[in-house]
């Protein structure tokens, strides 16, 4: 059953990134709309992870669903990567290599903001 | 934008969701491994797709159903992150080079060469 919530929650990220992606920015040469929903959906899985859903203790299922399902699916990899490739192709080369750093160092700055360290895993 | 477009990126997502949850499931836990292999594997492959699908300049349905539907749900920035910051958190850095070179350097490889044979049998 999970894997159906998991899907479920899937459509839903997936419909929205869609909808942000046609909305936002869409004249710029940059590709902002995939890099701040990326942002933002590392910000929010790490938060939703190690802090949300273990101080409401939301059931196995739920949690699998809304971080796995629908923040997984909202965050992309596969669009950064044909994005990069687009802006060296028309010589956005400069751009390209923005673009990748900004979101891998963003994204985890923005993952670590949500992260609440737990004392067993600073030991281990 | 029309409904159509919208159901088709729901499809796509609802399958793309499951098939990475299903994969990093029976991956990520394989001990012999020591990056998290799930999501590599859905990051690399998911790339490499797009760009096959990109460069073939698929028609706009296949592109919605296929490409942000199905593999940009089925790729993932946020899990990436997350665990990085639990390697971090471990003090594992060359973990954490080794996880991001092979992520970033070989999924955007691979999203080139994707592109190039999708340009090919366009």
């Amino acid at each position: 059953m999970v894997y159906f919530w998991v899907g479920i929650a899937g459509s839903f990220g997936a419909i929205l990134r869609y909808l942000l992606g046609v909305s936002l920015f869409t004249n710029s040469s940059f590709p902002y709309a995939t890099l701040i929903i990326n942002l933002i959906g590392s910000f929010l899985l790490a938060w939703l992870t190690t802090h949300f859903f273990k101080k409401l203790s939301v059931s196995p299922v739920i949690a699998t669903a809304i971080g796995t399902g629908f923040v997984g699916s909202f965050t992309t990899f596969s669009t950064l990567s044909i994005e990069t490739v687009t802006m060296f192709q028309a010589g956005n080369t400069l751009l390209a290599v923005l673009y990748v750093l900004i979101s891998a160092f963003g994204g985890l700055l923005m993952s670590r903001l949500g992260f609440s360290v737990k004392k067993e895993d600073q030991q281990s | 934008m029309t409904a159509t477009h919208i159901l088709l990126v729901g499809i796509g997502g609802f399958l793309g969701a499951i098939a990475r949850y299903s994969i990093s499931k029976h991956l990520n836990n394989k001990s012999a491994f020591l990056l998290p292999i799930g999501t590599l594997t859905v990051n690399l492959f998911g790339a490499f797709l797009l760009g096959v699908i990109t460069g073939a300049k698929a028609d706009i349905m296949i592109v919605l159903l296929f490409g942000t539907g199905f593999l940009g749900s089925f790729t993932t920035f946020s899990t990436l992150k997350l665990e990085m910051i639990q390697i971090i958190v471990r003090k594992n850095i060359n973990k954490l080079y080794i996880y991001a070179i092979m992520t970033y350097g070989i999924g955007i490889i691979l999203a080139y060469i994707g592109y190039v044979v999708g340009n090919f049998y366009q």
